[in-house]
């Protein structure tokens, strides 16, 4: 109610007469019933003493076949092998997210999530609220010098690391010599998958050139296919052969458009083959399902640990798909090749860099 | 050189024609007095019809109907609540927009148990005469093109797809309705002299509706583009193109024609930023492009933009303004 308050008011200052406000504020709260509606909260059933677990999903919440069912299979996953109870939160788009994390903070949670880099700023305040609670937010973004509250973990993901190996198989499968790369918007999170694919690529093929677009630089650039199948049709039109995105949605118009024309996509986050089975070389996977269980798993054995959590090859938190669907592409040699730079990375002998 | 040039132009066409086909509705409601900042809902509203049309019947005509259908549902909505209601216009787009939204990304879970995308469909197969000329390559997913029309490739499929031909026949339709007949007289007048209009027995509140209507049809046959040439519904896929269509109607002056020629323009400048290596031209500055030459087109500084008189004023019969 706080926030239809807050919008009325709001409204009453547009409108111009008594009637028109009315009207005005009866759309309005219709809207945001419509709104809270499809941004649904929901409770696991308690069944005797078990670990309650709060969770806040990103903007498209369950069913997005990607970053948030990822996060919600690591929760089930918990349910099942830990014996926790849990309650999760779908904020709609707008700024509702403190408030739901507050909401769990405030509640019985132990642990509470936040699934999504968007939650960075918003988790450190109620952290700092809540000293007794424990949290976790995925795609934490770190700033040199920022002091982590001791009751909140930062997961992070190295995908540059997993996206040097996507990077090397497209120069190694390409047979024009020229790659793309298509991301969202255009933000350091981004860039690391960028910076990460573009070293992969040169470290094959030296004389490859890689082409590079964004999509945006609002938050609509991760939704945005037409765009993302004319970028990607611009690429193929300056001699693409394979294009990898990073960009949500906007990525499925990227399939699209190599589908259109018979060239290669690179998947991002999950395995995203089924899109386009004919035309998908590989996706960069990133095991998000994996970090919200661990942090869950640590939360109740009583180990968790403040600070920032960084995953890449060597703890499996980002990786590339290989299978018998992608293996027409990714040769015997290749695979070889490819797994020697995986060596490199783990070992320590190479370093990618997260930034252009 | 030439392939690629005629790849230039045709990816110029496509980005242009939702924008184009949405400034057009944009100026059937505007040149009535209603302004609509729903056409961003409207948009969203018409590729999710037309997704979910295409998917339930099998037919992207059938698809392009229920999405069309779906505009005006939005459209009706609008004309309810400013000319019925006679509410402020500004707010009731806002809040369709946000409806739309939410609406939309509601179905997409109830009927396809997904909060990101629909299923894929396969939507109207290119002319067989493209093929003729291309070679394969007419087919999605067939070799490269060999034909002697190959390089005209891009051209030739925009040619070919039936709602191309349909958009641009409509808006030639729009602009001969707009200024050539009487219907258009009488819309022109609700924009510019309601009591006129009054004056002269004919319902104000109707031809503003009519108005309204019409840009349901045109912004859910934007939305239907978007659907179409994507193959599928996205969640908020319409992507602010309603916000750069209402740039492209002022800056056309409230004229389909010239609206179009300015969504051409926005599409070059688009295409543009997509084909020069990242960096040249910052992505910002493409971004506030349209925006831009609209303060222009409005500060009178390319030619003079003024809108019709009484844009945004609900008509009241009692005041007779």
């Amino acid at each position: 109610m706080v926030r239809g308050g807050r919008v009325s008011g709001w409204a009453t200052g547009w409108a111009t007469g008594w009637r028109t406000g009315w009207v005005a504020c009866a759309a309005v709260f219709l809207v945001i019933g419509v709104l809270t509606g499809g941004g649904c909260t929901k409770k696991e059933a308690a069944k005797g003493d078990t670990y309650p677990v709060g969770l806040v999903f990103d903007v498209g919440g369950i069913g997005d076949k990607s970053f948030n069912d990822a996060a919600y299979a690591g929760l089930l996953r918990a349910r099942d092998q830990l014996g926790i109870r849990f309650e999760y939160f779908e904020p709609g788009e707008g700024t509702d997210r403190e408030a739901a994390l507050r909401l769990l903070a405030s509640g019985s949670s132990k642990i509470i999530l936040g699934v999504g880099f968007l939650f960075t700023d918003d988790i450190e305040t109620v952290a700092r609220e809540y000293p007794e609670k424990l949290f976790a937010c995925v795609d934490y973004t770190w700033t040199e010098g920022k002091q982590v509250p001791a009751n909140l973990v930062g997961l992070k993901f190295r995908e540059e690391e997993g996206s040097f190996l996507v990077g090397a198989i497209a120069g190694l499968v390409s047979q024009s010599g020229t790659v793309g790369f298509v991301g969202g918007m255009d933000i350091p999170l981004i860039h690391k998958f960028e910076a990460g694919y573009h070293a992969g690529v040169l470290s094959v093929r030296p004389d490859a050139k890689v082409i590079i677009s964004y999509a945006g630089v609002t938050g609509d650039a991760f939704k945005n296919p037409a765009k993302g199948k004319e970028l990607a049709l611009a690429q193929i039109d300056a001699g693409a052969d394979v294009i990898f995105h990073a960009s949500g949605s906007t990525g499925l118009g990227v399939f699209e458009a190599v589908r259109a024309r018979n060239k290669l996509a690179i998947g991002v986050d999950s395995d995203q083959s089924a899109v386009a089975p004919d035309h998908c070389l590989t996706s960069m996977v990133k095991q998000v399902d994996v970090a919200v269980f661990d942090a869950i798993s640590r939360a109740r054995d009583g180990t968790f640990a403040g600070g920032i959590l960084s995953e890449g090859l060597k703890e499996g938190g980002v990786d590339y798909v290989f299978n018998e669907g992608n293996a027409r592409w990714i040769t015997p040699p290749i695979r070889a090749r490819v797994e020697a730079l995986r060596k490199e990375i783990v070992e320590g002998r190479v370093t990618v860099s997260s930034g252009r | 050189m030439i392939g690629l040039a005629t790849a230039f132009v045709a990816q110029v066409l496509r980005i242009s024609v939702p924008y184009a086909l949405a400034a057009t509705g944009g100026a059937f409601s505007e040149r009535g007095g209603v302004i609509n900042i729903g056409l961003e809902g409207i948009i969203l509203a018409g590729a999710f019809g037309t997704a979910a049309g295409t998917l339930a019947t099998g037919s992207p005509w059938l698809g392009v109907l229920f999405g069309v259908g779906a505009g005006i549902l939005i459209a009706a909505l609008h004309a309810a609540i400013t000319v019925g209601a006679k509410a402020d216009q500004i707010l009731s787009g806002l809040a369709l927009n946000l409806l739309v939204l939410g609406g939309t990304r509601g179905l997409l879970r109830l009927l396809y148990d997904s909060s990101s995308n629909s299923p894929r469909f396969e939507g109207f197969a290119p002319l067989a005469y493209v093929a003729r000329f291309t070679g394969d390559a007419a087919v999605p997913g067939g070799a490269a093109a060999t034909g002697p029309g190959a390089p005209f490739e891009g051209l030739l499929l925009l040619v070919g797809h039936p709602l191309f031909l349909l958009g641009a026949g409509g808006i030639i339709l729009a602009q001969v309705l707009l200024f050539g007949t009487g219907f258009g007289l009488s819309l022109r007048a609700a924009g510019d002299g309601p009591r006129a209009l009054d004056g002269a027995g004919i319902s104000v509140s109707r031809v503003r509706a009519a108005g309204v209507l019409l840009s349901g049809v045109f912004g859910g046959a934007a939305g239907a583009w978007l659907a179409l040439e994507q193959h599928m519904f996205t969640d908020g896929m319409s992507g602010g193109r309603g916000y750069i269509a209402l740039a492209a109607m002022i800056v056309g002056k409230w004229r389909p024609l010239a609206g179009a020629t300015a969504c051409l323009l926005f599409g070059a400048a688009e295409a543009l930023q997509m084909r020069v290596p990242s960096g040249v031209i910052p992505t910002q500055f493409l971004q506030m492009l349209p925006y831009v030459v609209t303060i222009l087109a409005l500060a009178g500084w390319i030619g003079r933009s003024t809108a019709p008189a009484r844009l945004g004023e609900p008509y009241d019969r009692e005041e007779g303004r």
